[in-house]
């Protein structure tokens, strides 16, 4: 559904993404994983054209996403849960979720489906996001981004600063947006070790460069590779 | 007694046009992070034009009405044209430029109309109230002034809370990329809200207008006085723009009324260091939620 070629992304003299390539299918989920600065946030925040791509693809459906602006890449149903939650904190947590529904009009999700995945929301719906906890916040990202019924979901570092017990539920959660709604899930994690647990692929980054690229099961197999970008 | 119902009266009154000229700079502000000085001379254009189209067709109501379109089509081109350019570079690049429309926008009417202040109507009669045996000075074009500014304050309070529109254009306010991720056209955003800080700007041009005069320089105090209106209701916050103008109207009106009309620009800079000393984010801010 979602394919990306050659994708480079050159912050001055740094290459932040250096020739990535890797597809995400419908109703699974690829992770991408790494140290810090291994060029997974530029890689998503290049996907959804918040950085200019300086070489290389991306195409939704075989069709070039890559030099459209922002709100057209969103049109095409690619959704993306920026790090550090991103939840808008002056606004209401229901109209957090209007808002991700906004340009699709009647075709939104109704924001009881939402309410249906994330039942904590729905008894906070009229507060401010700033009052909501760390985990409440991250459901809101991403029940915000589901109002708008896109095709593939970028999450970049969900499980941040969360508890472990959440991390779990959540990760939980992501896995079941691909089994019953068909969604192609891009999952920029650091916490390796949880990542793989729902993905179907992993791959590693270092120093923007793929160096791995392979099924969860031979990652983990894999002690060389472990010990050296996953740290477990 | 009836010096104080005067002052207070007329504190109201002035504290509304204050106040639109706040909205004016706190639109902008909150929307794009500068501090628009073209507005004064923004607000200026738009009186003459309306003074123009008054003494042509001679009616007040569409020379009104043309200042408040053609302020809406001026804020939505100076966004387009002006600011449109240097967004993403530092703010201060945008502020130099609004500098610079104001002294090319001064010097443009000038060339225009003339400096010479002229008179500008009323929309009702300058003459005061009549209360028992006493003439207030409070007029019912003060009263058309105090309810068209909250009436307006109230239309562009329903159009953020209750309308998609004002929720894309708070978002863009708040959180532009995570707007934008979100489909919002946040550069559209940021255009109407320019036109529509444009509008609330015009509204208090041809609202002050009869009072002051017409002429190129005749704004700008009213722009000083709305800028401190909006430091002290919190730059941010749109309610806190139109409390700040009210309280400080009616602050100024007394120190005019109590110690002397030379005493106001000074009174509103002491109000200006008092507020940014005791209260920087000032009495609405949401700044502070935005920290968390």
């Amino acid at each position: 559904m979602l394919a990306v070629e050659g994708l480079t992304t050159v912050y001055g003299a740094v290459r932040a993404v250096d020739d990535v390539s890797l597809e995400a299918a419908e109703g699974s989920v690829t992770t991408v994983l790494g140290a810090n600065g291994a060029g997974k946030t530029s890689l998503l925040r290049t996907i959804t054209g918040l950085v200019p791509a300086k070489a290389g693809q991306v195409t939704m459906d075989g069709s070039s996403i890559t030099r459209l602006p922002v709100e057209e890449i969103v049109r095409r149903g690619v959704a993306h849960v920026p790090e550090g939650r991103g939840v808008i904190a002056e606004l209401t947590v229901e109209e957090n979720l209007r808002l991700g529904g906004l340009w699709r009009g009647k075709e939104a999700a109704p924001m009881s489906e939402i309410y249906e995945l994330f039942p904590r929301l729905q008894e906070r719906q009229a507060q401010p996001a700033s009052r909501l906890s760390g985990g409440e916040r991250q459901m809101l990202s991403i029940g915000r981004a589901l109002m708008a019924r896109p095709r593939v979901l970028l999450l970049d570092e969900p499980s941040l600063g969360l508890a472990p017990v959440i991390v779990a539920q959540l990760m939980g959660i992501v896995r079941s947006l691909a089994d019953t709604l068909g969604l192609a899930v891009l999952l920029v994690e650091q916490n390796a070790r949880s990542a793989l647990s729902i993905a179907d692929r992993g791959i590693v980054l270092n120093l923007g460069r793929v160096v791995a690229d392979q099924p969860p099961s031979e990652l983990v197999a894999d002690e060389r590779l472990r010990h050296a970008y996953l740290g477990f | 007694m009836t010096k104080f119902i005067d002052l207070t009266l007329s504190g109201i009154s002035n504290g509304a046009v204050y106040a639109a000229v706040a909205l004016a700079l706190v639109l902008i502000w909150r929307a794009t992070r500068i501090v628009n000085f073209a507005q004064g001379a923004m607000l200026m254009i738009t009186t003459f034009i309306a003074s123009a189209v008054i003494s042509s067709s001679g009616s007040y109501w569409l020379g009104f009405f043309v200042a408040l379109t053609s302020g809406l089509v001026f804020g939505a081109v100076v966004e387009r044209v002006v600011v449109r350019p240097v967004e993403g570079a530092p703010p201060l690049n945008a502020v130099i430029l609004t500098l610079g429309l104001y002294t090319l926008l001064v010097a443009a009417a000038g060339m225009i109309w003339g400096n010479t202040p002229r008179s500008f109507p009323a929309a009702f009669s300058l003459q005061g109230y009549k209360v028992g045996g006493t003439r207030l000075l409070f007029t019912p074009n003060d009263t058309f002034i105090v309810l068209v500014v909250l009436g307006v304050a109230g239309l562009l309070a329903l159009l953020f809370r209750a309308t998609s529109l004002g929720l894309q254009l708070r978002a863009s306010a708040f959180a532009p990329e995570v707007a934008r991720l979100l489909g919002v056209r946040v550069k559209r955003m940021f255009t109407i809200g320019w036109a529509l800080a444009a509008v609330a700007g015009s509204l208090a041009g041809v609202l002050v207008a009869p009072s002051v005069f017409l002429g190129p320089n005749s704004f700008d105090p009213i722009l000083i006085s709305g800028f401190v209106a909006a430091v002290l209701g919190g730059l941010d916050s749109p309610p806190g723009a139109v409390i700040g103008g009210m309280i400080l109207g009616l602050a100024l009106s007394y120190v005019a009324g109590y110690e002397g009309s030379a005493l106001v620009p000074l009174a509103a800079l002491v109000i200006l260091v008092v507020v940014l000393m005791v209260r920087p984010s000032g009495l609405f801010s949401a700044s502070k939620e935005r920290r968390v």
